[in-house]
C-alpha cells in the first residue's frame, strides 16, 4: 500500500544542515557567530570542527591568546565565526574579559555559541547567564559529553532547553559527536527559525529595581534597537566607563 | 539636553543615592541561579572511577616531594627517545640526500655544462646546507613534537607550571612562565608569542627576555652531536647513549636554572616588582587523540619549523661557500675572520671557527654544526678521505668526525664549551624579530641578545679557566 501519509521526517526540508568548511576566508558573510565559554572547555576544538581550520588546541586554559576568526557555509549561507578568549566572567577587567565583552556588546553577533564543560556545568552557567543578560540569541553547546559519561554524569539537555528558552546541544567535539544538531541549532537561531525566548530571571537587587526600571525604560525609548536595556542600566548605575563612553559616542544608535 | 545626556545624568544621581557597591549582590544571585540550573538538569550516577585515578595521578605528579623528580624523568625519557630514535632515520636521510643525491646533482650539472663556480654555489653551498638541515632536523622533530603534543593534550603542561610555580615566584616571575618556557623547548619564537598568556607587563617582559634559555629544537643537533661524538665516546660503549642523553638533559636543566637566575636578577634590577598571583586551573587528564595529535604536530609544527630552517639554511649555504671561496690578499674571507676571532675564542675554550660559524648562523641555530664542519675542513687543511671540495658541507660518520675534529685541535673542553655556548648565546634572528614585535622596544630586544651573550662569555671563560687549571 503506497497511500500512507508521508511522515514528518520525509517532508521536512533538511533535517541536517549541509556544512562546507571555509577555513579563514571570512571576507564576506551573512551571519556572525561569536564563540564564548570558560577556558579549556574545547572552544577551539568546536571552532576547528566548524571551520576546518587547525587552530592549535591544547589541554590547558588560556591556549587561545588572541581572537581567531574563521568561516563556514551552511545551507548556502555564509557564517563568520569568532573564537573569543575563554573567560569565567564578563565583568572583570582582564584583557581577555574585555575582548569578549566588547565583541558581545558591539560586534553584534547574530548568534552567540556558548560552549560549556559538561563535567562542571555550575561554573560554566555563570558565564552563560551573564551572556544571556546581554543577548538572547544564544545556542548552548554542552561539550565534553564523553568525559561526563565517564564520570557518571547525566545531563538533561531538553529540560535545560525548555527552561532557558534557547537551543541546547550536547557534543563531544573531539569526536565530532553532535555536530549535526549543533549546525541545525546555529542555522535556526541565525535565520530566525528558532526564536530564543529567554525568561530573564531577576538578578537586579530589590533596592535597585526602581532605578533600573526607570533607566531601562528611558534607554528603550531612546534606543529602540537596544537588546539589553536593563543590563545597560545596571552597568550605568555601576558607573562602567566603557558603557558611558559608548552612549556618548552613539555606539548603541546604529541599527543592526 | 539630549535624551542620552539625560539618561547619563539620571544614572549619575541614582548612583549617588544607592551608595555602596551592589555588583557583589548581582554576582551572588547569578551564581546562585547557575547552581540551581545545574542541579535541576544534571544527575550524577555514583562516583566515577575515573575521578579517583585522576586524583591518584595528581597526588604523584603534583606533590611537593615527587612532583619535580617525576617531571625530570618524563622529560629525560622524551629526550632519550628523541636522541635514540632519530639516529637511524637521520643516517638514512643523510645517505639519500647527501651521499647519493649530491654527487649525482653535481655530476649532472657539470655534464650539462654549468659553470663550475655556479655549480659550487648552488649545489655545494645552497643544496647541501638545505639537505643537511633536513637530514639532521627532521627525525628528531618528528619524534619530539608528537611526544610533546601528547603530553600537552593529556593535560600535563599545567602541572609543570604548578610544580615550578614556587620557584618562579621566588625568582619574582610569573608561574605561567613555566608554560612559555616549555613551549620554548620547541621554538623560542613560539615561546615568546606564548607569553601573551601572562597579564602583568613586567612579568611578561621577564618571560620574553629569558625564553632563550629554553634549549630550542634548532640547538639540539649541536648538543646531540657534541654529546655523542665527544662525551658518549668517553663512556663505555654500552652506556654511550645514556651518557649522551644525560648530558643533553643536564644542559637543558642548566638552561632552566639560568632562566630562574636571570629572572631573579631582572626582577631585582630593571624590572622591579612583586610577582602577581594567578589562579591556574588544573584541567582533567584527557586521553589524547592519537591521530589528531600526530597530524597537528607533524603538519603544523614539524613542517613549519623545518621549512623555516630550510629557508634560512639555503642562503646561509651560499654565504658559507662564498666566504670560503672569495679571496682577499691571498686568503679567503673565512680564513681572515677565523684568525681575527681565534684569540677571543681561545679564552672561551672555543675555536675561531666556532665563533665565526655563530656569526654566519644568526638566522638559524640549525646550521651551526654544518657551518663548523665545513670551516674546519677549510682551515685545518686535513680533509678526511673522500671529503668533497672546499666549502662543501658534508655529513661524516661519528668516528671520522671525531678524528677530524681532534686533528683540528678540538678537545673535550671544546665540546663542553660549545654545548654551553649553544645554550647561552643570542637568540636567532626570527626570535629577535618576534621579541621586537611583541615588546615594540629595541632596548628590550638588545637586552634579550646581550644578556645570554654576556652569560655565555662568562660561563665559557670560567669553565675553560678552571678546566685548564686542573686538567693541565
Amino acid at each position: 500500500m503506497s497511500n500512507c501519509a508521508p511522515t514528518t521526517c520525509e517532508t521536512c526540508p533538511s533535517p541536517h544542515a549541509e556544512l562546507r568548511r571555509l577555513g579563514s576566508k571570512s571576507d564576506r558573510w551573512d551571519h556572525t557567530v561569536a564563540l564564548a565559554g570558560n577556558p579549556n572547555v574545547g572552544k577551539s576544538t568546536v571552532f576547528n570542527l566548524l571551520t576546518g581550520l587547525r587552530q592549535h588546541t591544547g589541554n590547558w586554559p588560556g591556549k587561545t591568546v588572541s581572537r581567531a576568526e574563521g568561516a563556514f557555509d551552511l545551507d548556502k549561507r555564509r557564517y563568520k565565526i569568532v573564537d573569543l578568549p575563554g573567560t569565567y566572567s564578563l565583568l572583570g577587567t582582564t584583557p581577555d574579559e574585555e575582548v569578549a565583552r566588547e565583541f558581545l556588546l558591539f560586534g553584534k553577533p547574530d548568534v552567540t555559541l556558548v560552549v560549556a564543560d559538561a563535567t562542571c556545568l555550575e561554573r560554566n552557567f555563570i558565564l552563560l547567564l551573564q551572556i544571556l543578560q546581554i543577548t538572547p540569541r544564544v545556542v548552548l553547546c554542552i561539550n565534553l559529553l564523553d568525559e561526563a559519561r565517564a564520570h557518571g554524569i547525566d545531563i538533561d539537555t531538553r529540560g535545560l532547553s525548555r527552561e532557558l528558552g534557547i537551543p541546547v546541544v550536547g557534543t563531544a567535539a573531539r569526536r565530532g559527536e553532535g555536530l549535526a544538531e549543533l549546525l541545525s541549532a546555529l542555522r535556526d537561531v541565525a535565520t530566525g527559525a528558532f526564536v530564543c525566548a529567554r525568561q530573564a530571571p531577576e538578578f537586579v537587587p530589590a533596592t535597585l529595581r526602581d532605578a533600573v526600571g526607570k533607566l531601562s525604560q528611558k534607554l528603550g525609548a531612546t534606543y529602540p534597537t537596544m537588546e539589553n536595556p536593563s543590563w545597560i542600566a545596571l552597568r550605568l548605575l555601576e558607573g562602567d566607563p566603557r558603557i558611558i563612553a559608548a552612549l556618548k559616542n552613539g555606539e548603541f544608535r546604529s541599527t543592526p | 539636553m539630549s535624551p542620552t545626556e539625560e539618561i547619563l545624568r539620571d544614572a549619575e544621581s541614582a548612583r549617588w543615592e544607592l551608595g555602596p557597591r551592589f555588583q557583589d549582590e548581582v554576582a551572588a544571585r547569578v551564581s546562585e541561579e547557575a547552581s540551581h540550573l545545574a542541579s535541576r538538569h544534571m544527575h550524577r550516577k555514583g562516583d566515577g572511577s575515573r575521578l579517583r585515578w585522576q586524583r591518584g595521578l595528581d597526588r604523584i605528579l603534583t606533590s611537593r616531594i615527587t612532583g619535580i623528580p617525576a617531571m625530570a624523568s618524563i622529560f629525560a625519557i622524551v629526550l632519550w627517545l628523541t636522541i635514540e630514535g632519530s639516529n637511524v632515520p637521520s643516517a638514512m636521510l643523510a645517505e639519500l640526500l647527501v651521499d647519493w643525491m649530491h654527487p649525482w646533482l653535481k655530476a649532472h650539472a657539470l655534464a650539462l655544462g654549468m659553470w663550475p663556480w655556479l655549480a659550487g654555489l648552488l649545489i655545494d653551498g645552497m643544496y647541501l646546507s638545505g639537505a643537511w638541515v633536513i637530514s639532521v632536523m627532521l627525525p628528531p622533530m618528528a619524534i619530539f613534537f608528537p611526544l610533546f603534543t601528547l603530553l600537552e593534550d593529556f593535560g600535563y603542561l599545567p602541572r609543570v607550571a604548578f610544580n615550578l610555580d614556587r620557584l618562579f615566584q621566588k625568582a619574582g616571575a610569573h608561574g605561567k612562565q613555566a608554560l612559555t618556557m616549555t613551549m620554548g623547548l620547541g621554538c623560542n619564537a613560539a615561546g615568546v608569542v606564548a607569553t601573551r598568556i601572562i597579564d602583568s607587563p613586567r612579568e611578561r617582559l621577564i618571560a620574553i627576555l629569558t625564553n632563550n634559555f629554553s634549549l630550542c629544537n634548532g640547538r639540539w643537533p649541536t648538543q646531540i652531536l657534541m654529546a655523542t661524538v665527544f662525551l658518549g665516546a668517553v663512556a663505555p660503549p654500552a652506556l654511550a647513549g645514556v651518557v649522551a642523553a644525560g648530558s643533553v638533559f643536564c644542559v637543558a636543566v642548566l638552561g632552566f636554572l639560568f632562566a630562574f637566575g636571570s629572572s631573579w636578577l631582572l626582577s631585582r634590577t630593571v624590572l622591579k616588582g612583586e610577582s602577581s598571583t594567578f589562579s591556574l586551573e588544573l584541567p582533567p587528564y584527557r586521553p589524547p587523540n592519537l591521530l589528531r595529535t600526530l597530524h597537528t604536530s607533524l603538519v603544523d609544527r614539524t613542517i613549519i619549523v623545518l621549512w623555516r630552517a630550510v629557508v634560512f639554511a639555503v642562503p646561509a649555504g651560499a654565504v658559507i661557500w662564498l666566504s670560503a671561496n672569495v679571496s682577499v690578499s691571498g686568503h679567503s674571507v673565512a680564513w681572515w675572520a677565523i684568525g681575527a676571532l681565534d684569540p677571543l675564542a681561545w679564552v672561551m675554550g672555543l675555536t675561531g671557527v666556532i665563533l665565526f660559524a655563530y656569526v654566519i648562523a644568526i638566522p638559524a641555530n640549525e646550521i651551526v654544526v654544518p657551518t663548523i664542519l665545513m670551516l674546519t675542513v677549510l682551515v685545518s687543511g686535513t680533509p678526511v678521505a673522500d671529503a668533497p671540495g672546499v666549502g662543501v658541507m658534508f655529513e661524516a660518520d661519528d668516528s671520522t668526525l671525531h678524528t677530524m675534529l681532534l686533528s683540528a685541535g678540538w678537545t673535550t673542553l671544546t665540546a663542553v664549551c660549545l654545548m654551553l655556548f649553544s645554550l647561552l648565546h643570542n637568540p636567532c634572528s626570527t626570535t629577535l624579530y618576534t621579541i621586537q614585535k611583541e615588546t615594540g622596544d629595541w632596548r628590550w630586544t638588545t637586552l634579550s641578545a646581550a644578556l645570554p651573550l654576556a652569560l655565555g662569555f662568562l660561563v665559557c671563560t670560567a669553565v675553560a679557566f678552571v678546566w685548564r687549571h686542573f686538567a693541565g
